[in-house]
C-alpha cells in the first residue's frame, strides 16, 4: 500500500520532468494524462484498502539529520489521507483530460501540462507525507506551481501581477506555517506527524497555542481565508482548468486538510479554534457578499470558493472534523464541475462577463444541466451533495452554541459560537442568492451578445459530466455515518433560509430579466464588487511602505555606508598627502629637520638630567 | 598526497601560462578538468563513515623555526566546498572557451585563483591558511581590474584595499591565538575547544578573526565592496567571487573562529546574528530597488550570506549545518545566476532592467526559463538547494546554543522569515520585469541567439546539482552533521 502511494506521488512528478524535457518530441498530452490516470488508479486502490480496513500505515525511506530534530522522508496513510488523495487525483485527471482540448492551440501546452502534473504531485505529497517538513516541501512547491500556472499567459502584465501576488501572499502565511512547524516539532522533539498529533496536546498551553496559531497563518494563506484571501480572486487570470485545479482539489484544500490532519493539536488549543472561527465567519460572509456583486463568472466562483472554505474552517472551529472533510470532498467535486463548465461557457461565448451571456440553456444543454447540478450543490439544495455536508456543519455549529447539552464540542467562547452559527446561517441565504443570480444570468433570459454558442468538444464535455455524478450523489455517502446525517430541524431552517435568498433573487430577476438583480444592492454594490477594498488597504499599508523603504535602503547604501567607506579612503589619501608634504625632495629642508631634531633631543636630554 | 596534487596541477598550469601559449583556454579547461578529477578522486577516497575525522592528510614541517607546518586534510565540512570550487572553475573555463576572455594571462590568473581557493579549504595550519587566503586576492584584483567593465579600476581598488584591511585584522587575530596557545595547528587547536586560552584572549581573538572574515563574507555593514566588484567583474570573475570567494569568509568563521575561541564566540554571537539578519533584510530591500541585473544579484548575496551568518551565530549543530548547506547552495545557484546575468549582458549589451524591458520568455525562451529556475531556486523553494540552508538557519535560531539569549534569537528568526518573503518579492519582481510581458520595441527587430551549447554545458551541472541537493539534502547533511558536532565539542 505504501508503495502504491509512493508511486502515486512520484508518477506525476516524473511526468512533470518528462514533460519539461521532452515536451516537443513526445505528445505532451500523453505524458500528462497517462501517469495521472495511473496515479488515480493507485490512490483508488489505497482508498479501497483503507475503506476495507481502516488503519494507519507508515513507510519511512530515510532519516535526514539536521543537527537537532531529524527530518523523516516518510509517508503516512490513514482514512483521511487516502480519501483526499483519491479526490485530488480524480479532479486532477479530469483537469488534465479537459486541458487537452481547452489548451490545444496553446504553444506552451507542454510546460502547462508539466506544471499541472507537478502541482498534483506536490498536493499528493502534502496529503500523504508523514513528516511535517516534507509536507512543507509539497506545500511550497504548490505555491510556485500556482505562480507559474496563474501566470501562464504572461504576455499580459496583469496576469504576471496576479501570479506574483498569489505567490507572495501565500508565502507570507507560509513563513508563519514554517515557524508553527518549528514550535510544535521542537516541542515534541519530532517532525513526525503521528508523533506530533500524539504528543502536541501535552505541550504547555502557550506553546501549543503559539504553534497552532502560526500554522493557522499558513492555512489562511493557502486556503484563502481572511486576511490572506486577496490572491484568490485575482488568480482567475490563469486558464480556467487551473482555477478548477486550484480551487477544488489542490492548494486551497491543503489548508483545511492540514488542520484536519493535525486536529487533536488544534482541539487542545481552544484559543486557536476561536480565532479560526472568527476568520471563518468573516471569510464566509464577506466573500459571499462579494460574490453577489461580481460580473465576471469566474470571479463569482472564486469568491464562492473563499466562502465555502470558510464553511470548512467553521466546521473545524466548532468541532466537526468529519463534517469539514465531508464538505471538502463535496466541494472538490462541485467546484471542479462549476469551473470546468464555466470554461465551456467561456470558450463558447468568448467572454467571462455574465452581462454578455444569457440564454445559453438552449445552445449548451449538457453544460446547462451539469452546471445546474453544480449550482444546486453550491447553494445547498437537496439532494445535491453540498446540502448534506453544509447541514452537518450547521448542525454542529448549533450544538457549539449550547455546549452543555452536547458532548464533543470544543470550549469556544459563546460569542464566537454564536458568530459562527449566525454568519453560517445568513451565508446560506447569500449563497443561494448569488448562485441563483449567476445561474439565471448565464443560462436564462435573452442572449445579450451576438456569439454563436455551441456545446464544447467531447474532451471538455465528458470530464464535466463525469464530475456531475459525484457532485450530485456524494452527499448520500454521509448517510452511513451518524455524524454526517442531516438533522431534520436544521434542514428545515436552512432550506427556508436558502429558499428565501434564492427566491428573492428570482423575484427581482423575474421583474426584468434583462437587468442584473445585483442592482438592488444599491451603493453597497460597488463595495462588494471591490471585495471591501481590502486590496487597496494592503496596497497603501504594506506595498507602498515596503517600496519606499527599499528605495531608501538603496539610496542609503550609497550615500551613507559606502560613502563612509570611500570617505575613509579619501581620508587616508589626504592624510598621506599631508605626510607627503615633508617629503618634498629639498635637501635643505631635510637637513634643517635633522638639525632641529637633534636640538630637541639635546634639550630634552639636558632637561631630564 | 592527492590533495597536494590537486593544488599542484592548477599551480603548474598557471606557470605554464607564463609561456603565453596559443590555446590557453583549451589547456586551461583541460587542467581544471584534471583538477576536478583529482577532487572527485579525493571524494572517492573519503571515508564517509567518519566525516568528522581529517582525512587524506599531509603534515610535514615547513618553517620549523616559527613552528609552521604544511598541514593539509579534508573532512565533511571541506569536502563539498572543494568539489564546488573545482567544479565552478571548470565550468568557468568552459564558458570562457566560447565567450572569453581567453588570453593566457587570464587563464593563468584563474588557475592561480583556483590554487588559492582550494588551498584555503584544505589548509590546517593557521598561517598556511592565511597564505592561501591571501593568494586569492591578487589574481582576483587583476581579473576585475583588467577584464572588468567601465568602472573596473575603482572597483578593483576598492575590492583589494577593503579585503586586505580585513586580512590585516584577521592575521593579528590568528597570530594572537597562535602565540597564546603555542601552536598553529588547526586540528589541535580545535580539539582543545578553547582550553588554554583565557576569556579575554578568546573574546579579542574572536572579534579580530570574525571581523576579518566578515569583510570577506560580506557582513552588513562591511559589504559595500561587493556590489561594485560584482557589477564590474567579467562573468567568470563574478561567478568565482560569488560562488567561492564569499564562502571562504563563512568557512573561516566555522573552521577557525568558532572552534578556536568558543567563549569569544558566545560573547559575540548575538551581535553576529543581529548583523546577519540586518544584512538579510537590508540586502533584500536593496534588491527590490535595484535597476541593474548584476548589482541586484550582488545584493542578493548580501541577503543570502545573512542567513549563513545567522546560522553560524546560533552556535548549534543545526545552525552550522545550515550555514554550510547554504554556502554550497549559494555557490551553485548564485554562480548560475551570474552566468545568466553575463549571458544576458552579452546579448543585450546592457544589464539595466528597464532597458531590457520584458518578454524574454518570448525572445529567448530557454535562457529565460533557466533564469526562472535559478531565481526560484535562489528564493528558497523547498525541493531545490536554496531551501534547506535557510530553513535550518531559522530552525537553529529557534533553539540557539547554551548561554545565548533565546528571545533575541527568536526575534532574529521572525525577522529572517520576513527577509524570506522579501527575497521572494525581489526575485519575482525581476522575473516579472524582464521575462514576462511583451517584448520591448527596441529589441523586436534585433535577432538574439538563445542558449548556446557551451553555455548549456557550463550550466547543466549547476542545475542538476541544485536539484539533486535539493531533493536529497541528506547528501550534504550526513557529511557535515558529524563534523560540526566535533567542532562544537558535542557528541
Amino acid at each position: 500500500v505504501i508503495a502504491a502511494a509512493a508511486i502515486a506521488v512520484a508518477l506525476p512528478f516524473l511526468a512533470a520532468f518528462a514533460g519539461m524535457l521532452l515536451g516537443r518530441k513526445v505528445p505532451a498530452s500523453m505524458i500528462a494524462v497517462v501517469p495521472m490516470a495511473a496515479a488515480t488508479i493507485l490512490t483508488g486502490i489505497v482508498a479501497l484498502d483503507q475503506w476495507s480496513r481502516a488503519r494507519t500505515v507508515t513507510g519511512v525511506l530515510t532519516q535526514v539529520p539536521t543537527g537537532s530534530v531529524h527530518i523523516g522522508l516518510s509517508l503516512e496513510i490513514d482514512g483521511l489521507a487516502a480519501v483526499v488523495a483519491f479526490m485530488v487525483c480524480c479532479v486532477a485527471l479530469a483537469v488534465q483530460v479537459y486541458s487537452v482540448a481547452y489548451m490545444k492551440d496553446d504553444p506552451r501546452y507542454s510546460s502547462y501540462a508539466a506544471f499541472v502534473s507537478l502541482f498534483t504531485s506536490a498536493m499528493l505529497l502534502v496529503v500523504l507525507s508523514g513528516d511535517l517538513l516534507v509536507l512543507y516541501v509539497g506545500w511550497e512547491v504548490m505555491g510556485v506551481c500556482s505562480y507559474f500556472l496563474i501566470g501562464h499567459h504572461w504576455e499580459d502584465r496583469a496576469n504576471s501581477r496576479a501570479a506574483v501576488k498569489a505567490f507572495l501572499v501565500t508565502r507570507v502565511g507560509d513563513v508563519g506555517f514554517l515557524f508553527g512547524i518549528f514550535v510544535l516539532g521542537v516541542g515534541v522533539k519530532s517532525f513526525d506527524i503521528a508523533t506530533v498529533v500524539a504528543h502536541a496536546p501535552d505541550l504547555p498551553r502557550t506553546t501549543l497555542t503559539a504553534g497552532t496559531l502560526l500554522l493557522l497563518a499558513g492555512v489562511a494563506g493557502k486556503s484563502a481565508q481572511f486576511p490572506l484571501h486577496t490572491w484568490l480572486p485575482d488568480a482567475m487570470a490563469g486558464p480556467t482548468p487551473i482555477s478548477a485545479l486550484i480551487h477544488a482539489a489542490t492548494m486551497v484544500a491543503a489548508g483545511i486538510y492540514v488542520v484536519a490532519k493535525l486536529y487533536p493539536a488544534f482541539e487542545a488549543a481552544p484559543t486557536t479554534l476561536a480565532v479560526l472561527g472568527v476568520i471563518a465567519a468573516i471569510s464566509m460572509l464577506g466573500a459571499a457578499l462579494a460574490a453577489l456583486a461580481q460580473d465576471d463568472l469566474k470571479r463569482v466562483l472564486a469568491y464562492s470558493t473563499i466562502s465555502q472554505l470558510g464553511y470548512m474552517a467553521a466546521g473545524l472551529a466548532v468541532g466537526t472534523r468529519d463534517g469539514a472533510v465531508f464538505h471538502l470532498l463535496t466541494h472538490g467535486a462541485f467546484k471542479a464541475l462549476l469551473f470546468l463548465a464555466a470554461g465551456c461557457v467561456i470558450v463558447a461565448t468568448g467572454t467571462n462577463l455574465m452581462s454578455a451571456m444569457g440564454g445559453l440553456r438552449h445552445a449548451m444543454p449538457v453544460t446547462f444541466v451539469s452546471m445546474t447540478i453544480g449550482f444546486a450543490a453550491l447553494a445547498g439544495a437537496p439532494p445535491a451533495s453540498g446540502f448534506f455536508s453544509k447541514d452537518t456543519i450547521l448542525s454542529q455549529a448549533w450544538r457549539a452554541v449550547h455546549p452543555k447539552h452536547s458532548a464533543g464540542t470544543p470550549a469556544l467562547p459563546s460569542w464566537v459560537a454564536w458568530l459562527v452559527f449566525g454568519t453560517a446561517l445568513f451565508t446560506v441565504a447569500v449563497t443561494a442568492a448569488y448562485a441563483t443570480r449567476a445561474w439565471l444570468l448565464t443560462f436564462f433570459g435573452e442572449q445579450r451578445s451576438d456569439h454563436q454558442a455551441t456545446e464544447a468538444s467531447p474532451l471538455m464535455r465528458w470530464p464535466v459530466v463525469a464530475l456531475a455524478v459525484p457532485a450530485l450523489i456524494l452527499g448520500f455517502f454521509g448517510l452511513g455515518s451518524g455524524q454526517l446525517r442531516p438533522e431534520l430541524g436544521m434542514t428545515i431552517v436552512s432550506l427556508a433560509v436558502a429558499v428565501a435568498g434564492g427566491g428573492g433573487v428570482y423575484l427581482i430577476w423575474n421583474n426584468d430579466p434583462a437587468l442584473d438583480p445585483a442592482r438592488m444592492l444599491g451603493p453597497a454594490r460597488a463595495v462588494f464588487r471591490e471585495g471591501f477594498y481590502v486590496d487597496a488597504v494592503y496596497a497603501a499599508l504594506i506595498v507602498a511602505p515596503v517600496r519606499a523603504l527599499a528605495t531608501g535602503v538603496a539610496r542609503a547604501d550609497e550615500t551613507i555606508i559606502d560613502a563612509a567607506v570611500e570617505g575613509t579612503g579619501h581620508g587616508a589619501r589626504s592624510l598621506g598627502g599631508l605626510a607627503r608634504r615633508s617629503v618634498n625632495g629639498n635637501p635643505q629642508a631635510y637637513l634643517t629637520g635633522v638639525l632641529a631634531g637633534v636640538a630637541v633631543i639635546a634639550i630634552v636630554a639636558v632637561a631630564l638630567s | 598526497m592527492i590533495l597536494i596534487a590537486m593544488l599542484a596541477v592548477p599551480f603548474a598550469g598557471a606557470l605554464l601560462m607564463l609561456l603565453n601559449l596559443k590555446n590557453a583556454a583549451v589547456i586551461g579547461t583541460a587542467i581544471s578538468a584534471v583538477t576536478l578529477g583529482l577532487a572527485v578522486a579525493a571524494a572517492a577516497g573519503f571515508d564517509y563513515d567518519t566525516p568528522r575525522r581529517m582525512q587524506l592528510g599531509v603534515n610535514v614541517p615547513w618553517a620549523a623555526t616559527i613552528k609552521l607546518r604544511f598541514h593539509l586534510g579534508i573532512d565533511g565540512i571541506s569536502l563539498p566546498l572543494i568539489l564546488l570550487t573545482a567544479l565552478l572553475t571548470l565550468l568557468c573555463m568552459i564558458y570562457a572557451l566560447r565567450t572569453g576572455p581567453s588570453s593566457a594571462a587570464f587563464i593563468g590568473l584563474v588557475l592561480l585563483l583556483e590554487v588559492g581557493m582550494l588551498g584555503t579549504f584544505v589548509a590546517l595550519d593557521l598561517l598556511l591558511f592565511f597564505v592561501f587566503f591571501e593568494v586569492v586576492l591578487i589574481p582576483m584584483y587583476f581579473v576585475i581590474g583588467i577584464w572588468g567593465g567601465p568602472g573596473r579600476r575603482a572597483a578593483a581598488t576598492k575590492f583589494i584595499l577593503y579585503t586586505l584591511l580585513g586580512s590585516g585584522v584577521l592575521l593579528v587575530g590568528l597570530l594572537l591565538v597562535g602565540l597564546k596557545a603555542g601552536t598553529l595547528d588547526m586540528v589541535t587547536l580545535a580539539s582543545r575547544h578553547g582550553s588554554g586560552l583565557s576569556h579575554g584572549v578568546q573574546v579579542t581573538a574572536f572579534a579580530l578573526i570574525a571581523l576579518g572574515f566578515a569583510v570577506k563574507t560580506p557582513m552588513w555593514p562591511l559589504h559595500t565592496w561587493l556590489p561594485d566588484a560584482h557589477t564590474e567583474a567579467p562573468t567568470v570573475g563574478s561567478v568565482l567571487l560569488a560562488g567561492v570567494l564569499l564562502k571562504m569568509g563563512t568557512y573561516g568563521l566555522i573552521r577557525i573562529a568558532v572552534p578556536l575561541a568558543p567563549e569569544g564566540a558566545r560573547v559575540w554571537a548575538p551581535y553576529l546574528g543581529l548583523l546577519g539578519v540586518i544584512g538579510l533584510v537590508y540586502g533584500a530591500l536593496a534588491c527590490l530597488a535595484q535597476r541593474d541585473l548584476k548589482r541586484m544579484i550582488a545584493y542578493s548575496s548580501v541577503g543570502h550570506m545573512g542567513f549563513v551568518l545567522l546560522g553560524i551565530a546560533t552556535l548549534t549543530p543545526t545552525g552550522l549545518n545550515a550555514a554550510l548547506f547554504a554556502n554550497i547552495a549559494h555557490g551553485l545557484i548564485t554562480g548560475l545566476l551570474f552566468f545568466l546575468a553575463g549571458s544576458i549582458k552579452d546579448r543585450y549589451g546592457t544589464g539595466d532592467l528597464d532597458t531590457l524591458g520584458g518578454g524574454m520568455l518570448t525572445k529567448l525562451p530557454r535562457l529565460a526559463a533557466i533564469l526562472t529556475f535559478a531565481a526560484v531556486a535562489s528564493l528558497g523553494l523547498p525541493g531545490l538547494a536554496g531551501f534547506w540552508g535557510e530553513m535550518l538557519a531559522l530552525l537553529g535560531a529557534y533553539q540557539p546554543g547554551h548561554g545565548l539569549p533565546r528571545t533575541a534569537f527568536i526575534t532574529f528568526m521572525a525577522v529572517g522569515g520576513l527577509g524570506a518573503v522579501l527575497t521572494a518579492a525581489y526575485f519575482l519582481r525581476l522575473l516579472a520585469k524582464i521575462t514576462h510581458g511583451p517584448v520591448a520595441e527596441r529589441w523586436q527587430a534585433i535577432r538574439l541567439a538563445d542558449v548556446t551549447t557551451y553555455e548549456l554545458i557550463a550550466w547543466t551541472p549547476l542545475i542538476t546539482a541544485t536539484l539533486v541537493v535539493g531533493l536529497w539534502p541528506k547528501l550534504l547533511l550526513s557529511l557535515t552533521d558529524q563534523a560540526v558536532r566535533g567542532l562544537l565539542g558535542g557528541g
